[in-house]
């Protein structure tokens, strides 16, 4: 059940677009930057292979440009 | 703790790990929606209050609940911040809650800390104070302060020494960062304080930034700049030492070598007069020029005294003394190309352009700074562009009550709250209002700050009180300073909020109340005054700086010269202290807006705040149409002829780099706050050596290698850090300051301009060794 937290740079021009997309995932929050065009984006999902599979989807959204891994935590260091 | 809370509790933390690795890549990146989010639920009171961790005043809302503060989010009322704060005004509230705050008094016996009631503690600092002033006179006890004291606070500690034990010993650690840009406005003129107001970012076409980096220590302001490039393609200019965060945003990063800023500002007024810029009606009507002393050395002796001595000078001498100063003799030794120094006199010098220079520590903390200020003001003098929306030489303070406290009420060793204590009326208008026979004023300084410590050190000083600050931190040459605090027969007290490498060396340890625990005001860097009032308990006996102070007035028999209520305090001084600043140039605004309003800028005239001083259009106090500078008696401010001279230090065969020091966005000046909030603590746990990429691949230093960094004064060995937060130029390194378990300070230079008294923390000479 890893929650992971991610830097989204929207390809240019397409920052709302992006922000709509994201907002249909169940699995990921997300926080718009007030005055810049980043988004930071948290996924919260219940196995491994749900993680990587969300993350695929994510990087392959025409409106993402780029996706940089800040932080991560297992299960072990959410339970602990 | 439950699951489901542990993995809110675990998205929390991913969202402040983005939030603050996007802080470090993105300068003056804002998260107001986060920030919105994370405010608990349930029933919050919210108050307002500045922020305490920076100079530029945010307006904050606390959110109370159950007598703790839990939340903050930018005032959207404050005109300063419109609704933003930057990480660490947003995090702010969790420096009260540090687990090892100071709730009980210690007081030193045979060597060990001992707990103690604060009446005995305040009783013991009354006595020792009594029994060395009749040993040893009045100016063996000294007070140090700070620009995080609060007004009250400030106003009692100068009411105090000046006033009833009749010493200027009394100082504040503003010397340290604003002590030249006090002397520059005072020499250039005769008025404190910027003319402007944020509002000018609002309207400028250009911020030319002075050695100031701006996206790490005023962040909400450059945030404010960044929107303003994206509405009306406004532009900024970063003018500095080595490339920050700030210079990478900006755009255009104009690098020059350590000092050589003197030549380059003169280089850009030769070019302003050249090309025709200058603004000759302006000049012919409201400026004269001066010269002052040169070679005018570095303070580094105990006996080292200055005293400038100016002579008018005209037009014509003035032109002459610039041709040394052509962009292409200039760009030989600044390493700034004649282009560059060009471009940015054409910025300055295009009449449909309006500049706002921002500028702090860099032209400040500098051998020096005063003429580095009256240098910034003769190009903006030179062409007019000055007093009016979007023309600004803005000088911006780096803690929250600098100009608010340190400046306004005069906590320095010269200054009363209106005037100087050398100027016989001056004493007896302050004698008046305090209520204290005239005689009482000592009519010299005493010490600033760097020779208060060499006199600790001495022994002329034996007893000093230090208020809400660091300098076993903070000092330059800081060894010399922490041994004469520690030597036999040195009482030192210190009031703060967490154990200190100050606190280490105090014979009394007073807990004092931080920031919304008591009630206070604090002036920023518009010139606007806030009010904000006591909010949750303190923890313990922790007690407000300004009582602490009342207590030991009471104990010394001055009680009746402070008649203030116990609850009200804090409200009857400032309402006694705004008695000295009556008048249109000064008036503060009264407590009953104060409370009501996000601040108010002075001079606060028949219910309007007052801009853009010294333009008739906006202040009320112009005596004559159009611009008047009031502060000197001629109505004309002074455009002053400041050559090139190179800095106390410089390298060397034996220490070939550059060593500079500074801040970070994450911690507040030492740390002593910042590093007990986790999240800030965890993105910044440790200082570091910032090398030139090139230079640390020719010495075999790669990221986090230990280094050995070594001056004349000493050796220190820190962590390497290559490519990630600042690039110096070769020749360069930097140091941030705000580790205690680094203490930088030790091999710095405690060199200062010698009319302001400001150490330079920028320049000195450093050997780097991989270790
Ligand atoms: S910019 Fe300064 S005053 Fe504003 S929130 Fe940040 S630290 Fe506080």
């Amino acid at each position: 059940m890893p929650i992971k937290s991610y830097i989204a740079h929207p390809t240019e021009g397409r920052r709302n677009e992006l922000i709509m997309k994201l907002k249909e995932f169940s699995s990921c929050n997300i926080t718009p930057a007030t005055n810049q065009e980043i988004v930071i984006v948290v996924t919260d999902t219940f196995s491994n292979e749900e993680d990587l599979a969300l993350h695929e989807k994510l990087i392959n959204l025409p409106e993402l440009k780029h996706l940089t891994l800040v932080s991560g935590f297992s299960d072990e260091e959410i339970i602990n | 703790m439950q699951q489901v809370d542990r993995r809110v509790f675990v998205k929390k933390m991913a969202i402040s790990a983005a939030v603050l690795a996007a802080v470090s890549m993105f300068p003056g990146i804002i998260f107001a929606e986060e920030q919105e989010q994370n405010i608990p639920k349930g029933d919050l009171e919210w108050k307002k209050a500045p922020c305490r961790f920076c100079g530029v005043g945010c307006g904050l809302l606390i959110g109370i609940s159950k007598n703790k503060a839990v939340a903050v989010k930018g005032d959207p009322k404050s005109e300063v911040n419109k609704g933003l704060c930057c990480v660490k005004g947003y995090h702010s509230v969790m420096a009260l809650y540090g687990k090892d705050r100071l709730t009980k008094p210690l007081v030193k016996k045979n060597g060990i800390y001992v707990e103690t009631s604060m009446k005995e503690a305040l009783d013991l600092v009354a006595s020792k104070m009594k029994g060395t002033i009749k040993s040893h006179g009045k100016d063996s006890v000294a007070i140090y302060g700070s620009g995080q004291w609060s007004i009250a606070d400030g106003y009692i500690a100068s009411k105090l020494f000046k006033g009833c034990i009749g010493t200027n010993n009394i100082e504040a650690n503003a010397r340290l960062c604003m002590a030249s840009a006090v002397t520059g406005f005072m020499t250039s003129f005769g008025a404190d304080e910027p003319m402007g107001c944020y509002e000018d970012i609002d309207h400028a076409n250009a911020y030319i930034l002075w050695g100031n980096n701006m996206a790490e220590m005023h962040p909400v302001l450059f945030s404010r700049m960044l929107d303003q490039r994206l509405k009306r393609n406004a532009k900024i200019v970063d003018f500095a030492t080595r490339t920050t965060r700030t210079s990478m945003a900006a755009d255009k990063s104009i690098l020059f070598k350590p000092q050589t800023d003197l030549a380059v500002a003169n280089a850009i007024c030769y070019e302003i007069i050249k090309n025709g810029w200058m603004n000759k009606n302006f000049v012919a009507k409201h400026c004269k020029f001066n010269a002052g002393k040169t070679n005018i050395g570095y303070g580094l002796t105990d006996d080292f005294k200055f005293k400038d001595e100016p002579k008018q000078i005209d037009f014509a001498s003035y032109k002459k003394f610039l041709e040394d100063y052509t962009p292409e003799k200039v760009e030989k030794y600044s390493g700034v190309s004649a282009r560059d120094i060009k471009y940015m006199a054409s910025i300055y010098g295009d009449p449909n352009k309006k500049v706002v220079s921002f500028w702090c520590m860099g032209p400040n903390q500098h051998t020096r700074g005063t003429w580095m200020n009256n240098l910034i003001y003769n190009i903006h003098l030179l062409t007019g562009k000055i007093s009016s929306p979007g023309n600004s030489p803005f000088s911006l303070t780096g803690q929250p009550s600098a100009c608010g406290t340190a400046r306004e009420v005069g906590t320095f060793t010269h200054k009363l709250p209106k005037g100087l204590v050398t100027n016989e009326k001056d004493r007896a208008f302050a004698a008046k209002i305090w209520g204290v026979p005239v005689e009482n004023i000592p009519d010299k300084p005493t010490h600033h700050t760097v020779s208060m410590f060499r006199a600790l050190d001495r022994g002329e000083i034996k007893f000093m009180w230090i208020q809400v600050t660091n300098p076993m931190v903070t000092m330059p040459n800081l060894k010399r300073y922490r041994n004469g605090a520690e030597k036999e027969g040195r009482f030192i007290v210190v009031s703060d909020v967490y154990p200190t490498p100050t606190t280490d060396v105090a014979d009394v340890i007073l807990p004092s109340a931080m920031w919304i625990e008591k009630t206070g005001l604090f002036g920023n860097s518009e010139r606007r005054t806030q009010f904000w009032e006591q909010m949750v308990t303190p923890p313990g006996e922790a007690m407000d700086d300004g009582m602490q102070l009342l207590e030991v007035a009471k104990r010394l028999g001055y009680g009746k010269y402070f008649p203030y209520s116990k609850d009200k305090f804090v409200e009857e001084v400032y309402t006694e202290y705004t008695k000295h600043h009556a008048g249109k140039k000064h008036e503060m605004a009264p407590l009953e807006v104060l409370k009501k309003e996000s601040g108010m800028i002075w001079p606060f005239v028949e219910g309007k705040p007052t801009k853009w001083r010294f333009n008739s259009k906006y202040d009320p106090a112009c005596e004559t149409e159009g611009f008047h500078f009031y502060g000197n008696e001629d109505g004309r401010a002074t455009i002053w002829q400041r050559p090139y001279e190179p800095a106390a230090e410089s390298p060397d065969d034996e220490y070939p780099f550059w060593l500079n020091t500074g801040r970070v966005v994450e911690h507040w000046h030492s740390g002593s706050m910042t590093r007990r909030i986790s999240v800030l603590h965890k993105a910044m746990p440790n200082s570091y050596v910032e090398l030139n990429p090139e230079e640390a691949k020719k010495m075999g230093i790669k990221n986090k290698d230990k280094v050995k960094l070594t001056t004349r004064r000493g050796s220190i060995v820190m962590l390497a850090s290559v490519n990630e937060r600042g690039i110096p130029p070769k020749g360069q390194v930097f140091v941030p300051f705000f580790d205690e378990h680094f203490l930088i300070n030790e091999i710095t230079l405690d060199s200062y301009c010698p009319i302001s008294n400001e150490p330079d923390y920028k320049k000195c000479a450093v050997k780097v060794e991989k270790v």
